[in-house]
């Protein structure tokens, strides 16, 4: 199918694009940006005035729920929700049940997320055989079946000499290797932030110590090997100055942060808010204000959603024993924005933290607008007031903290390889 | 492009609060009265003065003969216990029977929780036998919070401890207790010694000591004993035992919670012993008039010598007794509430 978007402001982060034109798209790649090449006669036009258009998002993790968990969520009703919140690419993070550690799971995925509504979805492969952090995973095989890189999510790994065999195999076949940065033995039983407030509330607290240890640990590992590390969802000021630091002597490093971690502390746990429990745990004031620093000189250069649908029961008890996880598809874009509206990044800077910025971690040729690229975008009206109401979410998991909150923006229509993968309701349209 | 940032300006950011006390909308009536008791924090002086007179009224009628009012007939009770509790499950019980209620003892070792039934299902469950009241211990810190919001109206909840969160009966027996004994709490410095980190009864005693304006509350232990940023919790710290004691007018000793003890917390309890046990030595330490208290159950010759637990300083079996009329009292005050 052709296209041609009119009078659109086209923001492509990936070389500094922001201009007022035509978005010309054939089949499933974008023919032209800016101007109308000649002899282009598009099937469809869209009138885009006043609205924006932009690489659809990369989210480097939401958790599905499948293959295992489909009481909590699905394939089908999280990609919808992906599109709805403007992402045109997930990743899946391996510890799915059960988890992604042979090419029978990756193609399991991939057939369902082939019956779902387009959006793109990868995988991570195991880094350990079951993730049980023994024996190394295949991570060839796991490679040829289509996964993006290796982790080992969560499950902890027997020791430091397994993690050294793991990057230094995976460097021999390119994989980036996902770490999150968390000593198990440093969180034991913690289930919130250790401080003040994990004091007042008697919660058991885990302590920024867990992150920065494990950091220290990776950053010392890559230095030997050499490996390409990814660091996912860092959620300590502490963390992001040793990655900083890191990335500044050279070394094969990025990080990632889930973006309610810009915007949420320790305190919306106050009264126990089962949706304020989340792993990395929601950190002090000072940890949200370096992240945010971070994020804004780039050292943090991609913002997730770290999506972790639940179904209600798992929300539904005293704090410690409810599920860790924010369902977080939906709110990814607008939270990224408003960190414009903060006056913390530039349009396009935010717009890269969620698009060119994940693409380079994982080496997607999407999350550019180029005449060649991918025909993944977002169709944007900037003037719509949304307000986030869990009646109108499409994720099947309600856990959101920020339910009531309104935002300026909404997508009006989410497109994937040249065909809308999904379009704003006309009555919640406000033109 | 549009404009860039050179460096993060955070001044458009929205600012979050400091951490503050807990919002009291759960516990308390739009008057200001009562409606559960969860917490002693954000409770304000007048309420616990409140409540620690209409102790006072219940320990005078303790004392006599017959010691039964009908405040509560016809009311139910149910001690809702998922841990092991002797002290605190029978003091409940003897407050509400004096004050005439039916109760319900469910002992969850053997109720429908083993069996899979969810908190909320045995609460439902409960609540379809038209009770008036629950009185909860849980292992999980915030458990009677979450019970508390998903009670039906009309329904009250005390916590009778979570987790290493809060045990507000007990801290308001032991300000009873001290109240009686040495009156204005302005000139007092109390030293609560032992396993913070695990103790929910301290949590609650530093906020009621705060509140009622002590002088000075200490709190004494070795680093690995205390919880984070526990000064912040309006307290000084020692890790001195020596020095801790020096010249207080009330030592609450607390009891070493090695089944909450995950990892290595202590070397062994003779060093502990050595360093922070409370002894005759020690206790010269302190005021000549000093009380000395402990919620129970006490470890002898771990926290504290059998000399001082049963000596002339002790007041730890009064705090027993006084126990009853605080939960009286209380008791009272919530289904009071609910009435008007």
């Amino acid at each position: 199918m052709s296209v041609l978007i009119e009078n659109v402001r086209i923001i492509d982060p990936a070389d500094d694009y922001d201009a007022v034109g035509a978005l010309c798209v054939q089949g499933a790649e974008i023919l032209a940006r800016g101007q109308i090449p000649d002899g282009f006669e598009p099937r469809r036009r869209i009138d885009g005035s006043g609205l924006w258009v932009f690489p659809g998002l990369i989210d480097l993790s939401a958790r599905m729920r499948e293959p295992g968990e489909e009481h909590k969520a699905t394939i089908a009703s999280e990609t919808l929700a992906a599109a709805r919140g403007g992402i045109t690419s997930v990743v899946i993070p391996p510890d799915t049940d059960p988890p992604i550690d042979s090419p029978a799971e990756i193609e399991l995925i991939a057939r369902r997320a082939r019956q779902a509504c387009g959006v793109r979805v990868y995988t991570l492969g195991a880094l350990t055989q079951r993730l049980e952090g023994q024996q190394l995973a295949e991570m060839a095989a796991l490679q040829q079946a289509g996964a993006r890189g290796v982790s080992n999510a969560h499950k902890p790994l027997a020791s430091l000499l397994v993690l050294r065999r793991a990057l230094e195999y995976a460097t021999t076949f390119g994989l980036t290797i996902v770490l999150p940065a968390q000593d198990l033995s440093l969180t034991g039983s913690g289930c919130m932030h250790e401080g003040a407030v994990s004091t007042r509330l008697g919660l058991s607290g885990i302590p920024e110590a867990a992150e920065t240890a494990a950091l220290g640990a990776i950053l010392a590992l890559v230095e030997q090997t050499g490996a390409r590390v990814h660091v996912a969802r860092l959620s300590t000021r502490r963390g992001a100055e040793m990655i900083a630091k890191a990335r500044a002597e050279g070394l094969p490093i990025t990080a990632d942060v889930a973006a309610h971690q810009l915007f949420l502390t320790e305190v919306d746990v106050a009264e126990y808010d089962p949706n304020g429990h989340v792993i990395p745990p929601l950190r002090a004031q000072r940890d949200r204000d370096g992240l945010r620093a971070a994020v804004a000189r780039g050292e943090i250069s991609a913002i997730c959603s770290d999506h972790q649908p639940h179904e209600a029961d798992a929300k539904l008890g005293p704090f410690a024993g409810t599920e860790p996880g924010i369902s977080a598809l939906e709110t990814l874009l607008p939270l990224t924005l408003r960190l414009v509206e903060d006056g913390l990044l530039s349009l396009g800077e935010a717009l890269a933290r969620v698009t060119s910025g994940p693409a380079e971690i994982l080496d997607f040729e999407q999350g550019r607008l180029g005449a060649g690229a991918r025909a993944d975008f977002v169709l944007y009206d900037p003037t719509a007031l949304q307000e986030m109401r869990k009646q109108d979410w499409l994720s099947t998991g309600r856990n959101s903290p920020f339910f009531g909150w309104t935002f300026t923006g909404q997508v009006r229509e989410t497109w994937v390889a040249g065909r809308p993968a999904w379009t704003q309701p006309t009555e919640g349209n406000t033109e | 492009m549009s404009d860039t940032v050179d460096t993060p300006v955070l001044a458009g950011a929205t600012r979050l609060p400091e951490p503050g006390p807990l919002p009291n909308h759960l516990q308390l009536t739009d008057d200001g009265q009562l409606r559960h008791l969860l917490t002693i924090e954000g409770l304000n002086r007048d309420l616990l003065n409140e409540i620690l007179d209409t102790a006072e009224s219940f320990a005078n009628m303790n004392e006599k003969a017959v010691k039964k009012v009908p405040l509560l007939r016809g009311k139910t009770i149910v001690n809702l216990f998922f841990e092991a509790s002797t002290r605190t499950r029978t003091t409940f019980e003897l407050a509400a029977k004096r004050l005439s209620a039916d109760v319900l003892n469910i002992n969850i070792s053997t109720s429908s929780a083993v069996k899979g039934e969810s908190l909320l299902d045995t609460l439902r469950n409960l609540e379809a036998m038209n009770v008036d009241m629950f009185v909860v211990r849980h292992e999980e810190s915030g458990t009677a919070h979450f019970i508390a919001r998903h009670v039906a109206p009309g329904i009250s909840v005390l916590n009778a401890g979570d987790g290493r969160h809060a045990h507000p009966t007990q801290a308001l027996l032991d300000m009873f207790t001290i109240r009686r004994h040495k009156g204005d709490f302005t000139k007092l410095k109390v030293a609560i010694v032992g396993d913070i980190l695990h103790s929910r009864v301290a949590r609650s005693q530093i906020h009621a000591l705060n509140i009622l304006q002590t002088g000075e509350v200490r709190v004494v232990a070795p680093c690995s004993l205390l919880p984070a940023n526990v000064d912040q919790l309006g307290v000084h710290v020692y890790n001195d035992l020596d020095a801790g004691l020096k010249d207080v007018d009330v030592i609450i000793m607390l009891r070493l919670q090695r089944e909450r003890m995950e990892h290595a917390h202590l070397p062994s309890e003779h060093e502990y012993y050595q360093l922070f046990g409370l002894t005759s030595r020690r206790l010269q330490l302190a005021h000549p008039t000093c009380l000395v208290m402990h919620p129970g159950p006490a470890n002898r010759g771990v926290e504290i010598e059998s000399a001082v637990a049963d000596g002339p300083h002790s007041v730890i079996l009064q705090q027993v007794t006084y126990g009853i009329s605080v939960r009286q009292a209380v008791m009272s005050m919530v289904m009071g509430a609910h009435q008007s």
